[in-house]
């Protein structure tokens, strides 16, 4: 018997079996890999873990002993800690208050401070995490905020560490030292589960592998030894993807989009670029280079300081979102849970709230219109959801991201697009789903400007490339020039080489 | 049986079955309280509370707070009968006090929106400088309506039902459409769901919140004259702490403080019971003092109950 042990789990919510019969081991020392598309039940299986939920049969042993946790914190006390790709850091305080947070040294109520610092670098110290202590967790990136929640962990000699998609928001320098705190806590005989959309970072990071597909256990893995990436691909999604870009040649039109010396207040050196009919523009580079900044100046998300927008040869003025979906252009932001879903309202809702000057008369809502459009959508998408009338929160990443490209497809006379991260956090099957989709957009003549720090990504689907560096675009590619290295090197600031980080 | 109880009074119609227990309770044990009389007496009591309540629910279903209402109906209610008096028309004593109730709304709405000011602390400031306009007006004194014709206002009665009561439910019909037929409604519960994924869906929120104080302005205009005319004269002190009650009442019915849930009939069951609590109370000669404490856990109940029932719907 390993010594994490799942049998038997199952879980039933309202009209759906999110896991049915799921039973695996992990052994002491090792990384195991959890892998699934959206919906097939890691999350699930991930709170069952947590004790966030509950699983209605089958139970989860820790050492041969059965764990049962009334909570999370139960879960946390018998050192089982989930790390959620939502992190739970208090901003306004200091590394070390976030890490003794719930168990301050204390003398009489008045925290010992001197004691909390040394206690706290003590371990960070022997657990080989290099943090900055005294600092304000709102003063880090979010790589080291995913070091300070970790850092938890080990505060806590958790046995069973969790890792929910840990690195879908690190750039690759953060998570190679992720990577190697990850191989440290393995020495020290923790088991590891690891929850990623990845496969390569799976395969260099995982001893084992569980496969999981609409509830049930689609593969385990007890060695990835002799395992392909391909055969984890069809395990997961159930049949052969042999090229999940699927790229196929395009013709561009004329000029739809044409952005001159726009510039803003993050957005200081002037940036032009254009998007042709029917083409796939690609925008890469590292975070922080400036691209999501560029697209929501066009899309006026944030107020242009300057420069000029262009649609079809006519120049657009408005310089609120409001103006610009009227214009045609439409943006998918990055942060999904920030800037686009609508939390609380249905899915219905959420695909109308953009389009539904088109379903009224003298501000009356045509319900019937309505349910029609989020039906269409729903199904022409392959949003995964019991009913339209299901609240957003309850679905998976890549369905929300679907109910987000619909409500702009909603939007009649769409004439630019722009996806940014369009796929981050999202299953190999629904990122081939959204691809197909951007093809299909762009072969009825829409303008597609894609952003993403996924250089496979960016080379697999575009027909240009422009790379950003710094908050100036560094260059431009046709796809007859795209190069793995060429593109890299124009994406990195001068003090970095290439090959450091496309290795 | 217990599960299918919790299923009852946790799922959405939870509040309406509640309420109609109540009713019945209240109606088999309280001696006089199911007579026509008491339940007229009952409607008339909660209009400005359900009046008020009708917009109160927008404003925090898009996030928002008004703290002014209370002084917004007092002010108004002056406007409305010194304006009557001094015209001679009442029709342009009425105008005068809603239009004055929308601009109060208006400001709020502006202030909110436009200058991002917290909405908590704007309706505070105009909550005092509004009922300060009211006693500055008459030199602090209730001034007496002199056209008979405004009470009629109050005791006019249509197929037997005194008119205010049809403004009350011809008000909650209105928004009651607006909250989920138009597009005005529906942004207001998106705004409340998310305000930046609104704005970046293309909703001008802006413009949404200032068209919610604004309406909440002239309701509370409405409201105004409608108290004014029962109390047959323009009272600078009346209507303190309605903005309490108001909320006290959406909250009840349901509508979260987080924005983004609000429902009417969970607005109109909200005032009810709120009614009739204290029509119970007075009923079984409960003295005043006491009414506070049971409104205080009537609310506390309601909420925890609304707590056990978001977390029930959370386990989806």
């Amino acid at each position: 018997m390993s010594f994490l042990e799942f049998s038997r789990i199952t879980k039933t919510y309202p009209g759906v079996k999110a896991l049915s019969d799921v039973s695996f081991g992990v052994d002491k020392g090792a990384v195991h890999g959890l892998m699934g598309e959206n919906g097939a039940g890691k999350s699930t299986l991930i709170k069952i873990l947590s004790g966030d939920q509950h699983a209605d049969t089958g139970d989860i042993r820790i050492d041969g002993k059965v764990q049962a946790y009334a909570s999370t914190r139960d879960a946390f006390d018998n050192g089982v800690i989930v790390i959620h790709q939502e992190l739970q850091l208090v901003p306004e305080l200091t590394v070390a208050e976030n890490l003794s947070l719930g168990r301050f040294p204390a003398n009489a109520g008045i925290i010992a401070r001197g004691r909390m610092r040394d206690d706290v670098g003590a371990k960070l110290k022997a657990a080989g995490i290099d943090l900055d202590i005294s600092r304000k967790v709102k003063t880090l990136s979010i790589g080291e905020r995913q070091m300070v929640e970790i850092a938890k962990a080990v505060m806590l000699d958790a046995r069973v560490i969790a890792l929910d998609e840990p690195t879908s928001s690190l750039s690759s320098r953060e998570s190679e030292i992720l990577f190697a705190l990850i191989d440290r806590l393995r020495g020290e005989g923790k088991v590891i589960i690891y929850v990623s959309h990845r496969l390569d970072e799976v395969f260099r990071l995982c001893d084992s592998l569980t496969v999981l597909r609409d509830g049930r256990l689609a593969a385990h893995h007890a060695s990835l030894e002799g395992v392909t990436r391909d055969q984890v691909v069809a395990e997961m999604v159930g049949r052969e993807i042999s090229d999940i870009w699927g790229f196929r040649p395009r013709k561009a039109g004329d000029v739809r989009l044409k952005v001159e010396s726009l510039s803003g207040a993050k957005m200081k050196t002037p940036a032009s670029f254009e998007a042709r009919a029917g083409e796939i523009v690609g925008f890469f580079g590292l975070i922080g280079a400036g691209r999501s900044e560029l697209m929501r100046l066009v899309f006026g998300a944030d107020p242009r300081t300057g420069g000029t927008i262009t649609v079809d040869g006519k120049l657009i003025h408005a310089t609120d979102p409001h103006g610009a979906i009227r214009a045609g252009i439409v943006l998918c932001s990055e942060d999904r849970k920030h800037d686009g879903i609508i939390q609380g309202r249905s899915i219905e809702e959420n695909i109308n709230i953009s389009s539904r000057r088109h379903h009224t008369r003298f501000g009356v809502l045509n319900r019937a219109s309505e349910i029609a459009t989020a039906e269409t959508f729903i199904k022409k998408l392959k949003v995964r959801t019991p009913s339209r009338k299901q609240d957003i929160v309850n679905l998976s990443g890549g369905n929300q991201q679907k109910v987000i490209l619909g409500r702009w497809l909603s939007e009649q006379g769409v004439r630019v697009l722009i996806v940014d991260e369009p796929t981050r956090g999202i299953d190999v099957g629904a990122k081939s789903e959204i691809y197909e989709l951007l093809y299909q957009l762009a072969g009825d003549g829409m303008a597609i400007v894609v952003v993403s720090s996924e250089l496979p990504e960016v080379m697999g689907i575009c027909d240009r490339i422009l790379v950003m560096c710094g908050g100036r675009v560094s260059a431009e590619l046709t796809r007859g020039q795209f190069a793995e290295k060429a593109i890299l090197a124009a994406a990195l600031p001068d003090t970095k080489t290439p090959d450091a980080i496309a290795s | 049986m217990t599960d299918q109880l919790k299923k009852i009074l946790l799922g959405e119609q939870g509040l309406v079955v509640i309420f109609i227990v109540a009713f019945a309770l209240v109606s088999a044990l309280v001696p006089n309280f199911l007579t026509d009389r008491n339940m007229l007496g009952l409607l008339q009591s909660v209009v400005t509370v359900g009046i008020v309540a009708c917009t109160m629910m927008f404003c925090l279903a898009a996030r928002d707070f008004d703290l002014s209402v209370g002084s917004i109906v007092a002010f108004a209610g002056m406007v409305a009968v010194m304006a009557s008096n001094y015209t001679g028309s009442i029709l342009l004593g009425l105008l005068a006090a809603i239009a004055c109730g929308a601009f109060v709304g208006f400001i709020n709405g502006v202030v909110i929106a436009k200058f991002r000011i917290n909405a908590l602390i704007t309706t505070l400031a105009t909550m005092q400088i509004v009922r300060g306009l009211a006693l500055i007006s008459s030199d602090g004194r209730a001034v007496g309506i002199n056209s008979p014709d405004f009470y009629q206002l109050a005791l006019s009665k249509l197929l037997g039902i005194p008119t205010p009561i049809w403004v009350l439910a011809i008000l909650f019909a209105i928004f009651g459409f607006v909250l989920n037929r138009t597009v005005f409604g529906k942004n207001t519960l998106a705004i409340g769901g998310n305000p930046e994924a609104s704005r970046l869906a293309g909703v001008n929120v802006d413009r949404t919140r200032i068209w919610i104080f604004a309406l909440q302005g002239v309701v509370c205009g409405i409201a105004g004259i409608l108290l004014a005319s029962r109390i047959t004269s323009g009272q600078p002190n009346a209507a303190v702490g309605l903005e309490l009650s108001v909320i006290s009442a959406c909250v009840l019915g349901g509508v979260s403080l987080a924005g983004g849930r609000a429902t009417m009939s969970g607005v109109i069951v909200g005032v009810l019971i709120m009614g009739i609590a204290e029509n119970a109370m007075n009923l079984l000669n409960i003295p005043a003092f006491y009414q506070y404490i049971v409104r205080g856990v009537i609310l506390l109940l309601a909420v925890l109950l609304d707590n056990l029932r978001s977390s029930a719907l959370g386990r989806r």
